[in-house]
């Protein structure tokens, strides 16, 4: 599969990149949490902001397939370190990238129908409590029954680093998830690159970590000074990757198909 | 008492939800990709037997219920309750109700090896040896020669419990019995 995934983004002329797996700044994430080393250094949960760094550094559309770390995710469908592929295109909007997505997920699982729905109408909720809000989602992707769906329209308090269209009660993320038999399988978005707007929601997402007795995280001032330089408008997405190959082999639980597991 | 937190949460874990002891068949880790993580709780209550399925915020804690699984020997019944004695050598008895003993009775008899569950020391719920010995009290009389495969026929055991014997089984006959399924294994 590994090898599949290369061959697809070769032909698109779509570059690999390597980025640091270690770094001195992680995610604010207000329910992501880093592995710290002794000296206090973070294994990244995502390549994200290395890869928009080279982004604004003039890079063209890039992908990035290597392993990930978050802390505490342990379970039938996480372990602490993942191996995820994440990719950026530059001049795609979320429409285009959830076309690139199907095709690729074709080529690996085989052609299926993919299945649309707004994060509203799976859920039936898009304003409300965080918690609240998370739990009707989780089980509502355990509901959705063995199809291939893209979620979109997140609510504007889920953008992460998507941008957000639209004011007001209206407001929705540019994200998108893609759910393939109950499983999250990816997350994409039509990248936000307003550099005041990430140092706003970094400093939400802390607020949150700090109501939750949680770490602050110190904001990744280089991301910060990047996407001040210009962030190109682009649109990107993560894709656990063995999840796929947990479903291309019709496994039920990571254990099955990761060597070394953590269970 | 002690707290468990969810990521304590194990099999076999013995907690109190609700007021009743439980015991944790299944936690499952539950997170979407970008919120809050949760434990998906399977509980056995230990009083009921039934499954409960609680679903909680990673961090959240329960408190833990003082359970112990011991065997003990049944000694006699009051009328009321049912006697047990510790096999420790320490002879401490525990007094079980009647629903707490009432999936073990059809099947024991005095002097039988129990497992029985104590919640604050106080028995909860009982259950058989997998295999125990039973006289036959009543039964049609056994058909001779029919000692191979055939037909069956229902016997009453010395505990009042009525199961289904082979033909050629006679009153008197010592039974070996499956708890588990309340089938007839073989002569004792």
């Amino acid at each position: 599969m590994l090898a599949q995934i290369r061959a697809f983004f070769a032909e698109r002329e779509v570059i690999e990149v390597q980025t640091p797996t270690l770094g001195r700044t992680s995610v604010t994430e207000p329910q992501i949490e880093s592995l710290r080393t002794r000296d206090g250094a973070f294994l990244q949960t995502s390549p994200e902001h290395y890869m928009k760094r080279l982004l604004a550094a003039g890079a063209p559309s890039i992908y990035q397939l290597g392993p990930v770390y978050r802390a505490g995710e342990s379970g039938r469908l996480h372990q602490e370190e993942f191996t995820m592929l994440e990719w950026y295109r530059i001049g795609y909007d979320d429409q285009a990238l959830m076309t690139e997505v199907a095709a690729l997920i074709d080529g690996l699982l085989g052609p299926a129908p993919y299945e649309r729905m707004t994060y509203e109408s799976l859920v039936g909720a898009v304003h409300g409590e965080p918690t609240e809000l998370d739990l009707a989602y989780a089980e509502a992707v355990e509901a959705l029954g063995p199809l291939r769906c893209f979620v979109t329209d997140y609510p504007a308090s889920q953008a992460a680093l998507a941008r957000v269209r639209g004011d007001g009660g209206d407001a929705r993320a540019a994200r998108f998830e893609l759910i393939i038999d109950r499983v999250e399988i990816a997350n994409g978005y039509h990248e936000l690159t307003d550099a005041a707007e990430l140092g706003a929601r970094m400093a939400k997402d802390n607020q949150r970590r700090r109501e939750a007795g949680r770490e602050v995280m110190a904001p990744d001032g280089r991301l910060l000074a990047a996407m001040a330089h210009g962030l190109p408008d682009c649109a990107g997405v993560a894709i656990g990757v063995d999840r796929l190959v947990m479903l291309a082999v019709g496994a039920s639980s990571l254990a099955e198909v990761v060597p070394f597991a953590d269970r | 008492m002690a707290r468990y937190a969810t990521n304590e949460f194990r099999a076999g874990l013995k907690v109190l939800l609700e007021g009743d002891p439980c015991s944790i068949l299944e936690n499952e880790f539950v997170k979407p990709g970008k919120g809050q993580a949760f434990s998906r709780v399977k509980f056995r209550n230990l009083k009921s037997g039934r499954v409960w399925e609680r679903t909680f915020k990673s961090g959240e804690s329960i408190e833990a219920a003082d359970v112990m699984e011991l065997s003990m020997e049944y000694l006699y019944s009051d009328g009321e309750f049912h006697h047990f004695m510790k096999t420790d050598g320490s002879y401490e008895q525990a007094a079980a109700s009647a629903a707490a003993v009432a999936e073990a009775l059809p099947w024991i008899k005095e002097q039988d090896v129990c497992q029985v569950t104590l919640w604050n020391d106080d028995p909860i719920s009982v259950t058989a040896p997998n295999f125990v010995t039973l006289a036959v009290t009543e039964t049609d009389p056994g058909l001779k020669g029919d000692t191979a495969a055939g037909g069956t026929k229902p016997a009453t055991l010395s505990t009042g419990t009525v199961i289904r014997v082979p033909l050629f089984i006679n009153i008197g006959d010592v039974l070996k019995i499956d708890t588990r399924s309340g089938d007839y294994v073989s002569r004792a």
